[in-house]
């Protein structure tokens, strides 16, 4: 074990940048950029250090690793750190591109610079954190306070529409979260405790597993976002910076998949399988309904936040398919859709911060113009559809051979939505990139310059290398899959056998 | 014999003493020196209330009782005290600014608060229903003139008159009930009306209807808040501030103190009574500030939607409950100082600004304000890592612990709708072009943003002494 606190560290690091930025003078055009080196510099060693701890980090054992415990509230709520296999990735996920969007925000910011890198920075402490917590109540810390950086990042750097959307955003987020509170408390007084390894073997009584579930399930629901409760996105999504836009869609959506996988399963086992086909049915919806409806999107980033919430739908269906595949397909799902739809928004960041629209009809033909940037954008783009060869597919693949195992129904309904993914996600690549350029808006369009093909780059590569070597990703959290789906089934198991015995 | 004529123990009442011989030096000083002394009579009195405060810490530990078991010093009045003397106390000092700008110097103010301090003390340590009644009255006839005080404004002087008359109603309403349980249980002491209660008399539960009624207007819980918004609008901005932070504490302290210690055998019969109106002052107070745009009217609205949410911990009837109770006073304290501190830099051109248009900006002219008071706000709406995040989640605690299902998720959900008119104010900091910058804030009115504002914000690092200390508070009600 470490003798530092390297999960910590991980944690508050932002923050502390946070708190150095926000102490430094106001000089105007020097100041700006002294902001932005130090929020780099920050978020890229925090990310180093995530490698530390990744290379540290023992994937065989299911257990919880590099914990730390403090006294906190009242003893019975305490301030507990620690990863699993589950969460690391996501830990992973977020240092690595909270850089990238620093980068990205590099000259699309230009007022205010000061208060925006707080707010990043604060935001990854926050998710972080969230990914984390090994308590309840330290988790809802996390979770709900993501809510005061976005609203602001939304509000303020925004689009013309950015009001109504931070509010919807916030409201509805907040709405879902504050059932999930007051389930949390119903837990703390039926365990005496928030201590979330404890909790997992608790057992809860299957009346208050049922409940307790509903209430978590409106949370993470809203955050995933499943159908009918995703409209915040879109709006959310179009009205956001292009970092913002990232963030939300690459790490904020991830809290309600990590939520089901590392509460909704292990705890509520019982009620998890009785409310699978409620789960089901929902996701099938989203894939095929929230399909059907990026296919006639007039603005780019409604139609990739359309997409998400399709893509959302295998997840949900893979983690409730409660299979070794559905799940681990569920977390690499996840794990891509990051990496991906990240990567998008970043290539609509690309074109907007040129032309200042969003708008799919006032392009065409950029591949005159952008060889890098076709390239670029059809690598994403073929992603997004789940081409073999590419991370998307090993997730997409996996959630359905999960599901097929258990209901072939849906995993047949599933499959069409993947169909449909194809043709909204080429359609959108045709529209842009292919075709005549003779917009005249569009003729003196400029190719990626460095920044852009720095943050780009990497994200294709991972898209790629994942596709073909996905074993890394899927071995870091197999002990822990294994484990959570053993508890799962063995609950089952005995709550089957008690039923036997009542009747 | 000797017992009559011996004089009772004055040590746990020397606060009390301390506040109101002090109160009348003071008021002879001003009386003889004139209304030059002002300035000083406000230090004094802010000396005064840190004085009874700081005895407060200093008396015997446990449960002093005397006056023949009418006053009582337990963990919990002084828990409560110290609230309440904060609050006054910070009052006094964010008026300095005001009452110099705006030429209102006038020595009673301070007194006044003094007198009205003096009677909360007595309110939050009273044992029986007489001497609940005598520490109500003495805070509310100096909080009826103290709301007037501004004698040649039409809005305070009518702020001051609609709040005499509907508490002198309440008061009525009060003795009414108090007589009642007299003369039902044959004791107004609590603990033998305790004793006495049962769930069977419908004499004592009409007389504890109209106790809850006083009870309720003192501490602005609907069904009687109706004078809440216009007193806070109408009477100058710090003593708007006063109303909002001190008599609130002292409020919620008889409102406890009463039902719990004396009608513990009766809860179904008052915890239906507390659970409506908790359940009315929490939607009410969300839905009706959506529509303010003075920032006094909807600061009105939100503290009648604040004392439905503290009233959760009492329809709970239980030691889990009363220390939610006491968190959320002591949290909510901080944020309306916190909050009125800013409402009382909102000063341009040399006229003071309510509406909420008025802050639209401020993050670019005074980020630092801004940033306090969006954190403030958010506290409001009690969304964490701040305080106001801890206040409401120990009431619902409790509230879930009792079996309380229906209130707490109502709760949650109006705070859900109460988080919009909160946010409503961040947007227009935050969202909006700058108007003209505000004047300077004064010192004081830094001091005391500053102090709470790191407190709503710091608060998860270190919660355990004030959590500790109520829960030991709440302990000695049961």
């Amino acid at each position: 074990m470490l003798n530092w606190p390297i999960l910590s560290v991980i944690v508050f690091l932002p923050l502390a940048g946070a708190l150095l930025i926000a102490a430094l003078p106001s000089q105007g055009e020097a100041e700006a950029r002294n902001v932005r080196w130090i929020a780099l510099w920050v978020t890229l060693v925090t990310f180093a250090i995530t490698l530390i701890l990744t290379w540290r980090f023992d994937p065989k054992s299911a257990d919880f690793q590099f914990e730390e415990k403090y006294r906190w509230l009242e003893g019975a709520i305490v301030y507990h750190m620690g990863v699993d296999g589950i969460s690391l990735p996501f830990v992973v996920l977020t240092t690595g591109l909270m850089p990238i969007c620093i980068v990205a925000s590099w000259t699309a910011i230009q007022k205010r610079v000061k208060e925006y890198m707080i707010a990043f920075l604060v935001l990854e402490t926050l998710m972080v954190g969230t990914f984390t917590a090994l308590d309840l109540v330290l988790f809802y810390l996390f979770f709900e306070g993501g809510l005061i950086p976005m609203f602001l990042i939304i509000g303020v750097w925004g689009g013309p529409r950015r009001v109504y959307a931070s509010f919807k955003f916030f409201l509805y987020t907040l709405l879902g979260s504050v059932l999930m509170l007051l389930a949390i408390m119903s837990l703390y007084w039926d365990a005496g405790t928030t201590d979330i390894p404890t909790l997992l073997h608790h057992g809860f009584p299957l009346g208050l597993q049922k409940w307790a579930w509903l209430a978590f399930f409106a949370s993470f629901a809203v955050k995933m976002p499943m159908w009918p409760v995703h409209t915040w996105l879109p709006d959310a999504h179009v009205e956001a910076p292009t970092a913002g836009s990232v963030i939300l869609a690459a790490i904020l959506l991830k809290m309600g998949g990590y939520g089901f996988l590392r509460f909704s399963l292990p705890m509520f086992p019982a009620a998890s399988h009785d409310f699978a086909p409620l789960v089901f049915t929902l996701s099938i919806v989203a894939i095929i309904y929230t399909s059907l409806v990026a296919l006639v999107q007039e603005d780019m980033k409604k139609l990739i936040a359309y997409s998400s919430v399709a893509h959302m739908g295998f997840v949900t269906m893979g983690i409730f398919a409660a299979t070794t595949q559905g799940v681990a397909g569920g977390i690499f799902q996840m794990i891509s859709h990051g990496v991906v739809s990240g990567a998008l928004f970043l290539c609509v960041g690309v074109i907007y911060d040129r032309m200042h629209t969003r708008e799919i009809a006032a392009y065409g033909g950029l591949v005159n113009r952008m060889p890098f940037y076709a390239v670029a954008f059809m690598i994403f783009t073929l992603a997004n559809v789940a081409l073999p060869g590419t991370s998307g597919f090993i997730g997409e693949f996996l959630t359905l051979i999960g599901t097929f195992r258990v209901n072939t129904a849906v995993a047949t309904f599933a499959t069409i939505g993947t169909i449909l993914s194809a043709a909204y996600a080429l359609w959108l690549y045709r529209r842009i990139i292919y075709g005549v350029l003779d917009k005249p808006a569009l003729a003196a369009i400029l190719d990626l310059n460095y920044r852009e093909i720095i943050t780009l780059g990497p994200l294709a590569v991972l898209a790629i290398v994942l596709g073909f070597f996905p074993q890394p990703v899927l071995d870091l959290s197999a002990a822990s899959v294994a484990q959570l789906l053993d508890g799962y089934t063995h609950a089952l198991g005995t709550a089957h056998t008690t039923a036997l015995l009542l009747r | 014999m000797n017992d009559v004529a011996a004089l009772p123990a004055l040590l746990p009442a020397l606060p009390e003493i301390v506040l109101a011989v002090g109160a009348m030096v003071l008021l002879m000083l001003g009386a003889f020196r004139g209304e030059h002394t002002a300035v000083a009579v406000n230090w004094l009195a802010i000396v005064l209330l840190v004085a009874a405060g700081v005895i407060t810490l200093w008396l015997p530990g446990g449960t002093l009782v005397t006056f023949g078991g009418s006053f009582i010093v337990d963990p919990f009045a002084r828990f409560l005290k110290l609230l309440a003397l904060t609050g006054s106390a910070a009052a006094i000092l964010m008026s300095f600014d005001y009452l110099a700008v705006e030429k209102q110097q006038k020595f009673e103010y301070p007194i006044l608060i003094l007198l009205s301090t003096t009677g909360m003390l007595m309110l939050i340590s009273a044992a029986d229903l007489i001497a609940l009644y005598l520490g109500l009255e003495l805070m509310s006839l100096a909080l009826y003139v103290v709301a007037a005080i501004n004698r040649d404004s039409t809005r305070s002087s009518e702020a001051g008159l609609k709040y005499f008359i509907l508490g002198a109603l309440s008061s009525g309403m009060l003795l009414y009930g108090a007589s009642l349980v007299y003369g039902f249980t044959g004791t107004v002491t609590f603990t033998g009306i305790a004793k006495a209660a049962s769930p069977d008399s419908i004499g004592l539960i009409l007389g504890l209807v109209f106790l809850f009624a006083g009870f309720c207007f003192k501490v602005s819980a609907v069904p009687f808040h109706m004078w809440t918004p216009d007193v806070y609008e109408g009477a100058p901005t710090p003593i708007t501030a006063f109303f909002a932070a001190a008599p609130k504490v002292a409020g919620i302290a008889m409102f406890v103190r009463t039902t719990i210690v004396a009608f513990p055998g009766i809860v179904p019969q008052w915890q239906q009574i507390v659970v409506f109106v908790s359940i009315a002052s929490m939607a009410l107070g969300a839905f009706a500030a959506i529509g303010q745009r003075n920032i006094k009217r909807l600061l009105a609205y939100s503290s009648i939607g604040h004392m439905g949410f503290a009233l959760i911990g009492l329809a709970a009837a239980s030691s889990d409950g009363v220390e939610g109770v006491l968190i959320y006073m002591a949290i909510y304290l901080a944020m309306t100082l916190g909050t009125f501190a800013v409402v009382l830099a909102m000063r341009r051109g040399g006229q003071m600004v309510e509406g909420i248009g008025d802050l639209s900006g401020l993050a670019h002219t005074n980020p630092t304000m801004a940033f306090f008071l969006a954190m403030l706000l958010f506290s409001l709406a009690g969304i964490p890592p701040l305080a106001g995040f801890f206040a409401k989640f120990y009431v619902f605690l409790a509230a879930i612990k009792a079996g309380l299902f229906a209130l707490a998720v109502i709760g949650v959900v109006t705070s859900v709708v109460g988080a919009y008119y909160y946010l409503t104010i961040v947007k227009i900091m935050y969202f909006e072009e700058p108007a003209k910058p505000f004047a300077p804030m004064a010192i004081e009115l830094k001091i005391v943003l500053a102090v709470t504002g790191l407190f709503n914000l710091l608060f998860f690092v270190y919660p355990g002494p004030l959590i500790a200390a109520a829960t030991t508070a709440a302990k000695s009600l049961f």
